[in-house]
């Protein structure tokens, strides 16, 4: 029987052949926690009686920093401290880092066939280049500090086919909410998606890393895209160390498969309260108050090209905030050096240096009672960008721009056909 | 290893996410009492001031869906709920419940807010006993039995490192 990359790279991290459903100890790559989850795993890492294993670690303070307020500055501090304590080489300061997935990714951490745990949920972005990635607790980071070794159940694989041309303005974003539109919010739980198709090949890289972002958004453990040439090309002079190419096996074993026509895809957004809650743009025209582009999802250089693209010439709608936060530093300084920033400002956006920030309700951009949001982001949850009766609208970074002109939700075609 | 939990039951739907167990602004702290006191802040207000130490959450499916953040756990324990049974769990939370010692248990038990629950982790039952209804849920896999015999993942951790203290 032949394996899913899953059950291949959990295979040979594990030192034995093993298949969907077995227990095993898989050596990790790389672990990385962020200045909210990190905190908890230092303390626990306390208890244990040897030194970290330092290069397989990765600090990055992202969800809270710049810090908003005195407690979020002793977390942040708790894990400068524990840096310059176990001289940890892979801390990014504020200044030098950002949003901590696309940091790993900037910084050469991910590679197809590794094994990468994070302290956080979207950890399986990594997929996006072959890597199997997945989120995990601060306890069990603190572990793999020490032994550099964690407990895994391997997972089913779904597999999910995506073939056709997408049309203009459809991007990864609108592919994977169309997706878990369909399947549901534990559509894939427990299970890693292994997503493919001429679509996803024609993609950039920077899309197939927001579908593998929100992966974790259908319950996925991981989702895995298999690794191209356009992932050498993207490693290139970045990547650390060596990797090879995990694919799969022709008689791999799946759980399930699901097909999609590519040029049925229309740029979409999930309504409150869930990312499964599906509608199309177009047919989803209401007013709104905030328009956030950025996060581990959307906050690419990629995705504000084309959010500029729309918004360049134009102004912010009356009535609405723009908030575009870069997700690093390397985009913020791209996007100076390609006028993108002077682009959102003169539109009349507020513009950011990175941060987690209103993503997860935390500061920057947090809504009052009773106002609506489209963003950029993953989650829509009861309360997540602020008060528990505001609201939050996924979208692409297209519908985000596109809605900012407007002031209510819009599709693209209808700004820039 | 305490086996039969018995405890007034909190009634949640299906996919309950972390982001309502603990919002994310009060992730400034990773003290179990601290997180406790904003538990369901938003989505069940009241919660926090009416729960009781030994208290059981009975949920729908996905429970702990959403974010990794350790504190939605670590904020029932603080809050004393002894114990999650829901129909089913989101992966994340469950692995951090059962690495830091909260029981989570797969199992659909048709239950009204205040009922008096019946944990039996060693028969794997869950029983309500207002309606006398039971149910049975399967054993853990052994690796997930071992950890939680030997207290979570740390203890297992310091073991296998021979760790004296």
């Amino acid at each position: 029987m032949g394996g899913t990359i899953s059950e291949k790279i959990l295979s040979a991290r594990s030192g034995k052949q093993v298949h969907a459903g077995d227990m095993v100890e898989a050596k990790v790559d790389y672990v990385m926690v962020n200045d909210i989850t990190g905190p908890a795993a230092f303390d626990e890492f306390d208890a244990l009686c040897v030194p970290p294993l330092r290069n397989k670690i990765v600090l990055i303070p992202d969800h809270y920093v710049p810090n908003k307020d005195v407690p979020s500055a002793i977390q942040a501090k708790k894990m400068r401290d524990f840096a310059a304590r176990h001289r940890i080489p892979n801390y990014f300061e504020v200044g030098c880092g950002g949003v901590c997935h696309q940091l790993m990714i900037e910084q050469g951490f991910v590679a197809p066939g590794r094994l990468i745990v994070g302290a956080d949920s979207h950890t399986c972005s990594y997929g996006a280049l072959g890597a199997f990635a997945t989120g995990i607790g601060s306890t069990e980071a603190a572990t793999v500090f020490a032994r550099g070794v964690l407990w895994f159940k391997v997972p089913e694989s779904i597999r999910f086919t995506v073939d056709g041309k997408l049309g203009k303005h459809v991007s990864g974003k609108d592919v994977i909410l169309t997706i878990i539109g369909e399947i549901g919010v534990e559509g894939a739980r427990y299970a890693s998606m292994e997503v493919s198709g001429s679509s996803i090949l024609a993609l950039p890289l920077s899309d197939r890393v927001t579908i593998s972002n929100m992966g974790i958004e259908a319950g996925a453990k991981a989702c895995i895209i298999p690794p191209d040439r356009k992932v050498d090309q993207y490693l290139k002079g970045r990547v650390r160390g060596t990797y090879k190419w995990v694919t799969p096996d022709r008689d791999a074993e799946y759980a399930d498969h699901r097909c999609y026509e590519g040029d049925e895809i229309v740029p979409v957004v999930a309504k409150p309260f869930l990312p499964s809650n599906v509608a199309p743009a177009s047919e989803t025209p209401v007013e709104i108050d905030q328009a956030y582009l950025g996060s581990c999802t959307n906050g690419r250089i990629e995705d504000l090209r084309i959010a500029a693209k729309i918004v360049k010439g134009r102004k912010v709608h009356r009535g609405v905030r723009m908030i575009v936060v870069p997700a690093t530093k390397e985009i913020f300084d791209q996007a100076l050096e390609e006028g993108l920033i002077k682009t959102f400002s003169e539109a009349g956006a507020f513009v950011s240096g990175p941060t987690c920030g209103a993503c997860l309700g935390g500061y920057m951009g947090v809504l009052a009672p009773g106002e609506r949001c489209v963003s950029s982001t993953n989650r829509n949850f009861v309360g997540r960008m602020g008060a528990k009766d505001s609201e939050v609208y996924l979208a692409s970074p297209a519908v985000v721009a596109a809605s900012a002109i407007m002031g209510r939700i819009t599709d693209p075609s209808e700004v820039s056909p | 290893m305490k086996e039969i939990f018995t405890g007034r039951a909190w009634v949640f739907g299906d996919n309950v996410d972390t982001d309502q167990i603990i919002p994310a602004e009060y992730l400034v702290t990773m003290n179990n009492t601290e997180l406790a006191k904003h538990a369901f802040e938003k989505a069940l207000p009241g919660f926090s001031s009416q729960v009781r130490r030994g208290d059981i959450a009975v949920a729908g499916r996905n429970f702990g869906c959403g974010s990794s953040r350790e504190h939605a756990p670590r904020a029932l324990m603080g809050a004393g709920v002894s114990c999650v049974v829901a129909e089913s769990f989101a992966r994340i939370f469950f692995r951090n419940a059962i690495n830091i010692g909260l029981p989570v248990i797969e199992a659909k038990l048709p239950t009204r807010k205040g009922d008096t629950v019946v944990v039996d982790l060693r028969r794997g039952t869950v029983t309500n006993k207002r309606t006398g209804e039971s149910s049975g849920f399967p054993a853990y896999p052994p690796f997930i039995m071992m950890l939680i015999e030997k207290g979570g993942l740390i203890p297992y951790t310091k073991e296998a490192l021979g760790c004296r203290r």
